[in-house]
């Protein structure tokens, strides 16, 4: 792990870019002279929609031509990683200087650097952050990103905004993923992502405030806890597909009919006044500090933070009765990296079983790599002292190896497709903008 | 004294007299500039923005669809009613707790006046959004201020401010209050001392002196601190989205999630003109209405 620049590296990029192609100069200096009037600018204001999404060919960027350009020139000797909080095993060294073990262990193995930011807290405001230089063809100043599966996802690959991947370079991928990560709905043949981890979105509860453990998603919304109660929402994926699952309907195979019934569940639920707030990543430090006592919670967070800290010993998670909605963050690489194959090395690390074992064993999601898990349940076995009691709840957790049992009530997203996410942005983006 | 006037002056060039024609219009050219080039450019392709069609996906196209702006209107008046009742509580909220600072660093300030109003902006040196989120650690349910409260059962167990209406509102008055502050302390300041001893003389209470020697004269400074405070407040989003909960949106927020969650940047775009259009006639009536020359003479 190296020190963290003092210029960041996306704008230092940035601000040595050329900013307009010759194109955009005429297309400004016609402007400034008032020769084409008003609506040239205006037009010059669009935004560019859909681009072409076949398999780029003749050396274009993904394509195996410029895979194989790049691998004659090296990886190059760092690359930024931009990932979620709480996401990255965490150690101290004997300096008590912070540490991220797997990544270390990749700087020495290949002597590339990695620069880790845990910038994402929301799939959707990072996206809007990045998709201005996306749009202009310009470096985002991030080599790997870390999606959630959903609208955002999809829409970046529709845009052709991400590298597609060239599983030549992937081996570790290539034999170690695990049936639910290989080939996913929402990325046919792992074109553009890799997974990070999975997990399930579910019910936290503070065993201090909430006496009676949750037992179906809406009771959550329990008038004892008026004024503590949390909500997730995004793009309101989370609420939206519980909402459905507690009306009987398989969010997968939902329709917009659907969605408005379970977008009318939540307004009816929002307007007795006893949601806190709706959250984003953030809902975690306000459980912590025990604002909210019950709340929409990602599995790893809670399972992690109860394990680790005995103020948090009192944390509780589980999916309710009614089904477990599962998702995956997906490591991909956003068009103009300036290091796409550095950034494919380390995403392929993060398949060796080793590591990917530590990785679970610190953040407790759930791992794309089966043979990872075995190592966990293996060092459970053998690890003594506090370790064991860490490594022994990590490896008997349903939420890190799902039992049969969770896996055959676990539901996935819908792959909302053309005017879907419209019709489901307009349903449930007002229902958190209150 | 008369002079003669000299006759064999040199005639002034018409170059000359150009150039003398011209220097105002070049001394205004940087502002200018910088205006045009940060403030009317960038205004001219929101409102080109703000009269497009399409989504994210399949990008936007220019249409002239002025059904945006009614849309938008229509669509989150709520929301615009709220901000402007907020400002309002806001900026009057922000008077009342400013104009006693403002006059006593004025009147008994001494030599130590520069010392307090630097004690008073010290905080601001933080960021904006690091101040409000420290409010939100301090003002949280069992936090540092309402925990003790509670426990010596001063306060009921079920209390909270963080989440509400009322911790918005106090978040935007303090971190505007310098903005309501500064210029009503210039004002006072500039007040001639001895038109105060001056009312006395005349037999005036001290209150009577205040009402119709002081407020009057500190006016202009009034009529500035309501707009410098007024038009961030209404248009402010980080509050909400820090100390707020359901229910406590305002406009700023509106804007902010469609251009970064919806990412309609027609409807969002059109929402920033009408908020910015509001302003600008809200403050050009105030000022006919209420300028300062009316309220001094």
């Amino acid at each position: 792990m190296s020190e963290q620049p003092r210029i960041d590296p996306a704008l230092l990029r940035g601000s040595l870019m050329p900013r307009i192609s010759r194109r955009d100069l005429f297309r400004y200096a016609g402007v400034g002279a008032g020769a084409l009037g008003l609506s040239s600018l205006l037009a010059a204001c669009g935004v560019e929609g859909e681009r072409a999404n076949g398999t780029p060919t003749g050396g274009a960027e993904g394509s195996p031509e410029w895979w194989a350009a790049l691998q004659e020139q090296g990886p190059g000797d760092l690359i930024n990683f931009t990932n979620w909080p709480a996401y990255i095993d965490v150690a101290r060294d004997q300096e008590g200087n912070r540490t991220r073990p797997t990544l270390d262990m990749f700087t020495e193995a290949t002597g590339i650097d990695a620069v880790y930011r845990a910038d994402i807290n929301d799939n959707l405001t990072f996206y809007a952050a990045i998709r201005p230089a996306l749009e202009a063809g310009q470096d985002t100043g991030h080599d790997i990103i870390v999606i959630t599966n959903g609208d955002t996802l999809s829409e970046m690959m529709a845009l052709g905004y991400l590298i597609p991947l060239d599983h030549s370079l992937t081996p570790n991928f290539n034999s170690q993923v695990g049936p639910a990560h290989k080939d996913p709905a929402y990325d046919a043949g792992n074109k553009y992502t890799m997974a990070w981890q999975s997990g399930f979105t579910g019910i936290a509860w503070n065993t201090k405030y909430v006496k009676e453990p949750p037992r179906k998603f809406l009771d959550l919304f329990n008038e004892d806890y008026a004024g503590h109660i949390g909500v997730l929402a995004g793009d309101g994926d989370d609420p939206g597909s519980y909402a459905m699952l507690a009306l009987g309907i398989e969010p997968e195979t939902s329709t917009p009919d659907d969605w408005q019934k379970a977008a009318d569940l939540l307004i009816e639920q929002r307007d007795r006044g006893i949601i806190r707030k709706f959250y984003d990543q953030q809902y975690l430090t306000d459980f912590e500090n025990e604002d909210l006592w019950i709340t929409m919670a990602w599995s790893g967070d809670i399972i992690n933070d109860k394990l680790y800290f005995p103020e948090f010993a009192t944390f509780e998670f589980a999916t309710p009765e009614e089904g477990a909605m599962l998702w995956t963050d997906n490591m991909c690489i956003p068009t103009k990296a300036a290091s796409p194959l550095g950034a494919i090395t380390l995403m392929d690390w993060y398949y060796k079983p080793d590591i990917a074992a530590r990785l679970t064993e610190w953040n407790a999601y759930v791992s794309p790599v089966p043979a990872g898990g075995d190592i966990v349940q293996e060092d459970a076995a053998t690890a003594k002292g506090a370790n064991q009691t860490v490594l022994e709840t990590i490896a008997g957790s349903p939420y890190v190896f799902p039992t049969p049992e969770l896996s055959s009530k676990t539901h996935s997203y819908r792959v909302r497709t053309g005017d879907e996410v419209e019709q489901w942005t307009d349903l449930f983006l007002p229902i958190f903008l209150d | 004294m008369d002079r003669p006037v000299p006759t064999d002056l040199p005639r002034l060039t018409p170059r000359r007299r150009w150039g003398k024609g011209a220097a105002p219009y070049g001394l205004l050219a940087p502002g200018g500039l910088w205006l045009l080039v940060f403030f009317i450019v960038p205004m001219v392709a929101m409102a080109g923005l703000a009269l497009q069609e399409g989504t994210s996906l399949e990008g936007f196209r220019m249409t002239w669809r002025f059904a945006n702006f009614t849309d938008a209107l229509s669509k989150y008046d709520e929301f615009f009613l709220r901000s402007l009742r907020n400002g309002a509580i806001v900026t009057a909220a922000s008077l009342v707790l400013s104009y006693p600072i403002a006059y006593w660093i004025a009147f008994y300030g001494g030599r130590f006046k520069t010392v307090f109003l630097f004690l008073l902006l010290l905080p601001f040196f933080v960021s904006f959004v690091i101040r409000t989120v420290s409010w939100s650690f301090i003002l949280s349910d069992d936090g540092i201020v309402f925990g003790p409260l509670k426990s010596i059962g001063l306060l009921p167990e079920g209390f909270r401010v963080v989440g509400k209406t009322f911790a918005v509102l106090a978040g935007i008055t303090y971190n505007l209050l310098p903005f309501t502050i500064l210029p009503l302390y210039v004002s006072l300041e500039r007040i001639d001392k001895s038109l105060v001893e001056a009312a006395k003389d005349l037999y005036s209470s001290k209150v009577q002196a205040f009402l119709k020697v002081v407020l009057p004269l500190s006016l202009p400074g009034v009529f500035a601190a309501i707009l410098l405070t007024s038009i961030p407040a209404v248009g402010d989003y980080v509050n909400a989205a820090v100390l707020g909960g359901p229910g406590t949106s305002m406009i700023g927020n509106v804007i902010q999630s469609e251009f970064l969650v919806a990412r309609d940047y027609p409807e969002a775009s059109a929402l920033a003109f009408i908020l910015m259009a509001a302003m600008l006639v809200g403050a050009t009536l105030y000022a006919r209405l209420l300028g300062t020359e009316e309220i001094t003479t």
